[in-house]
């Protein structure tokens, strides 16, 4: 025993030696790392593919071509009476102004669908930009300017070179003629790229040129909205009302597996509960923030629900006992103690939730934010579209023009994503730091 | 003249009834079916320092919180029997637990300062009993309270500093003058000094010493030595049982029971 012992205790074994078990050991670990490093390549990869479709897709809609053309604002054509009333303005028809000012340039136009043609190298939208020019400044009226107005459809895509030239004629967008014209209009110095202002100010619209994000911002802010001023109370209240008020019994167990099966319901069944319930029952307006708000907040309420009490349960109890101990009643130990400890944690989960709501698309399908709105919303009850209901609608649209419109949209909403969550890491870090 | 307890009276029955700040008669206390406290009969003299030592999980610890009814927070735990505070049935139907603790404070075995400020922390109780109308009343007894507690001279200078930033035994002061500054009669401490160092404990003690003159404390401790240098009265546990109540130095010197020897002499526990 005592040879044994002394033995083992002066040689010192060599670590250094490189035995079968060893080899295999550090072999396996180092297979496990290539495993790991390969799973997240082909993540990173898809992710960065998926980033780089949309960006290299979508870049060309903040921009777009304008058509500079020296606009007479004749007298005759806006205002005939000389009365300089608005209401004229708006009723004046602006359209013959850039007919007549294209017509200068290529004077040699002269048949019906010839004409036809070569105005549709300019926007519809731009008697708009015309008839605003107007309202503002009267005192343009009689002159001659140099306006830059929005190109057409088939104009823009063009200049941004999406127009196949192999393909043939008939079947291409723009003739060679008109391409002819394009390039003339360019030679002369009529053509330049600006950033695509309506993009961010307008609705939508049947012209690509002309639709804007806006209308679809500003209805998923205030579905936004909606959805925060129901769900962020309801769901801390329960949450603090399960986790430190009630007894735990057979209704508290039946309520808690409720909740979390809600939180596992496809978002479409709110949709319908949505439409039968707040349209069908409450017959509150169809296709609008409020409604669409509500429905969201049934979805987020579950996640809020779920992150707030695993906050509330995130608090040691000896914060609870101490304050029970100094004769706090339950509610002021609640109130003055535990739920400001767990408020980082339930804005946390309030946010994702948020930011869940935010790419929601299939319940709002179901209560009508899904239609086709020009205008921009002002308020909840204004019809109005979201974001990714927005990206389905163009995406849907057989118009080419339409296509990078759908990237920017996702850009939109990435952007606004990446946004929401930073606002949860703050506001994390923020109120963590008070001890 | 009163009978006291049942298995010491000779030492306490100088005492009359109007020394006896808390008593306590045929308490049962129930963890759902399991019995944790078995008919014990304890009282707590005024202004002395009543120690509760036993073996882990022979009850003390709860025992000391039917006291000032911290067992109401379980759901599950069931006290019967007779505990009063002053002569007051303290589990009788109407009574108030929430003032009920304003009168009997609390220290727990880990120091539990809020994450707030060390002035908030001490400010929290009078704050919530609505003891002081002004702000230099309060900076006053928030002042008082942390004398008291000897940790004055170490924090007046950073009050408005997270009481958590202070060192263990700094933290236990602060939640002994946290309880002192709402001004109870009785003040239970449950195991206060386990979680500190051998320094930190000797100054727990030394100023427990110093609050005997103005409050009654009832101390749960696993310390045996603690309990022989500080406390005047002390109760040995055992399986729910109260085995032996007496004078400190009786029980330490001469007990009475068997079981009372076997565990101060570490035979068992």
């Amino acid at each position: 025993m005592t040879d044994i012992s002394t033995a083992s205790s002066s040689v010192t074994p060599d670590w250094t030696v490189q035995t079968p078990h060893r080899a295999k050991r550090e072999r396996a670990e180092k297979r496990f790392r290539a495993y790991g490093i390969v799973a997240i390549s082909i993540a990173v990869a898809f992710l960065a593919s998926m980033l780089l479709t949309i960006f290299v897709g979508g870049m060309g809609a903040f921009t777009s071509s304008k058509i500079g053309l020296d606009i007479t604002f004749n007298e005759e054509v806006i205002d005939p009476s000389g009365a300089r009333d608005v209401s004229t303005f708006r009723d004046a028809n602006y359209r013959p102004l850039i007919s007549d000012a294209l017509t200068e340039i290529f004077p040699e136009v002269t048949g019906r669908s010839e004409k036809r043609d070569l105005y549709k190298l300019v926007s519809s939208g731009a008697v708009y930009q015309l008839e605003n020019m107007v309202t503002e400044n009267p005192d343009l009226i009689g002159t001659t300017q140099r306006v830059w107005l929005t190109a057409g459809t088939d104009a823009n895509l063009y200049l941004a070179g999406k127009v196949d030239q192999d393909v043939d004629e008939s079947l291409r967008q723009l003739s060679s003629v008109q391409t002819g014209r394009i390039e003339t209009l360019k030679s002369g110095g009529h053509i330049k790229t600006a950033l695509n202002k309506s993009f961010f100010t307008n609705g939508d619209s049947r012209e690509p040129e002309q639709a804007g994000i806006l209308g679809a911002l500003l209805g998923s802010f205030f579905s936004l909205l909606v959805c925060f001023v129901i769900s962020f109370p309801l769901g801390v209240l329960t949450a603090v009302y399960l986790e430190e008020f009630a007894r735990k019994n057979r209704l508290t167990d039946f309520i808690e597996v409720n909740i979390n099966n809600l939180a596992a319901v496809p978002s479409i069944v709110f949709g319908l509960l949505g439409l039968a319930i707040f349209l069908n029952v409450f017959n509150l307006p169809r296709s609008t923030p409020l409604v669409g708000g509500m429905v969201l907040a049934l979805m987020t309420l579950p996640t809020i629900i779920i992150a707030s009490r695993a906050a509330l349960r995130a608090v040691p109890p000896s914060v609870r006992e101490a304050a029970i101990g100094l004769g706090a009643s339950k509610v002021q130990t609640t109130f003055h103690h535990t739920v400001p400890l767990a408020m980082p944690g339930m804005l946390t989960g309030t946010i994702i939730g948020m930011a869940q709501a935010l790419g929601e698309t299939a319940p709002l399908l179901m209560i009508g934010m899904v239609a086709f709105i020009v205008d921009v919303p002002s308020s909840v009850v204004d019809t109005a579209t979201s974001l990714p209901v927005q990206i389905f609608l163009w995406a849907d649209n057989p118009e080419i023009g339409f296509r990078e419109m759908t990237s920017a949209a996702i850009m939109v909403l990435l952007v606004f994503l990446v946004l929401m969550n930073l606002l949860a890491v703050l506001l994390r870090k923020k109120l963590e730091r008070r001890w | 003249m009163r009978k006291l307890t049942g298995t010491s009276m000779t030492e306490s029955s100088q005492e009359t009834e109007r020394d006896l700040i808390m008593t306590a008669r045929n308490v049962d206390v129930f963890y759902g079916s399991k019995q944790a406290i078995k008919n014990v009969d304890l009282d707590i003299p005024k202004g002395s320092i009543t120690a509760l030592i036993g073996p882990s999980g022979c009850g003390k610890s709860t025992f000391l919180r039917c006291l000032n009814r911290m067992n109401d927070r379980i759901d599950i735990c069931k006290v019967s029997g007779d505990i009063r505070y002053a002569g007051q049935d303290i589990y009788a139907p109407k009574v108030d637990p929430v003032a009920l603790r304003a009168r009997i404070g609390m220290v727990f075995q880990k120091p539990n300062p809020f994450p707030k400020s060390i002035f908030d922390n001490v400010a929290y109780g009078p704050k919530i009993h609505g003891l002081s109308s002004s702000k230099s009343e309060m900076a006053d007894r928030v002042e008082t309270a942390l004398k008291q507690a000897g940790l004055f001279d170490e924090v007046s200078d950073r009050l408005d500093e997270p009481g958590t930033s202070l060192s263990g035994g700094q933290q236990q002061r602060l939640c002994i003058a946290r309880a002192i500054a709402v001004e109870p009669d009785v003040i239970l401490m449950d195991e206060p000094c386990s979680a500190l160092d051998p320094i930190a404990t000797a100054v727990v003690e030394e100023l427990m010493e110093s609050m005997r003159d103005d409050y009654t404390i009832a101390i749960v401790t696993h310390s045996m030595q603690q309990a022989a240098r500080i406390s005047q009265k002390t109760a040995f546990f055992h399986l729910g049982e109260l085995i032996e109540y007496g004078d400190t130095g009786q029980i330490f010197t001469n007990p009475k029971e068997t079981r009372t020897q076997s565990y101060i002499s570490g035979r068992i526990g």
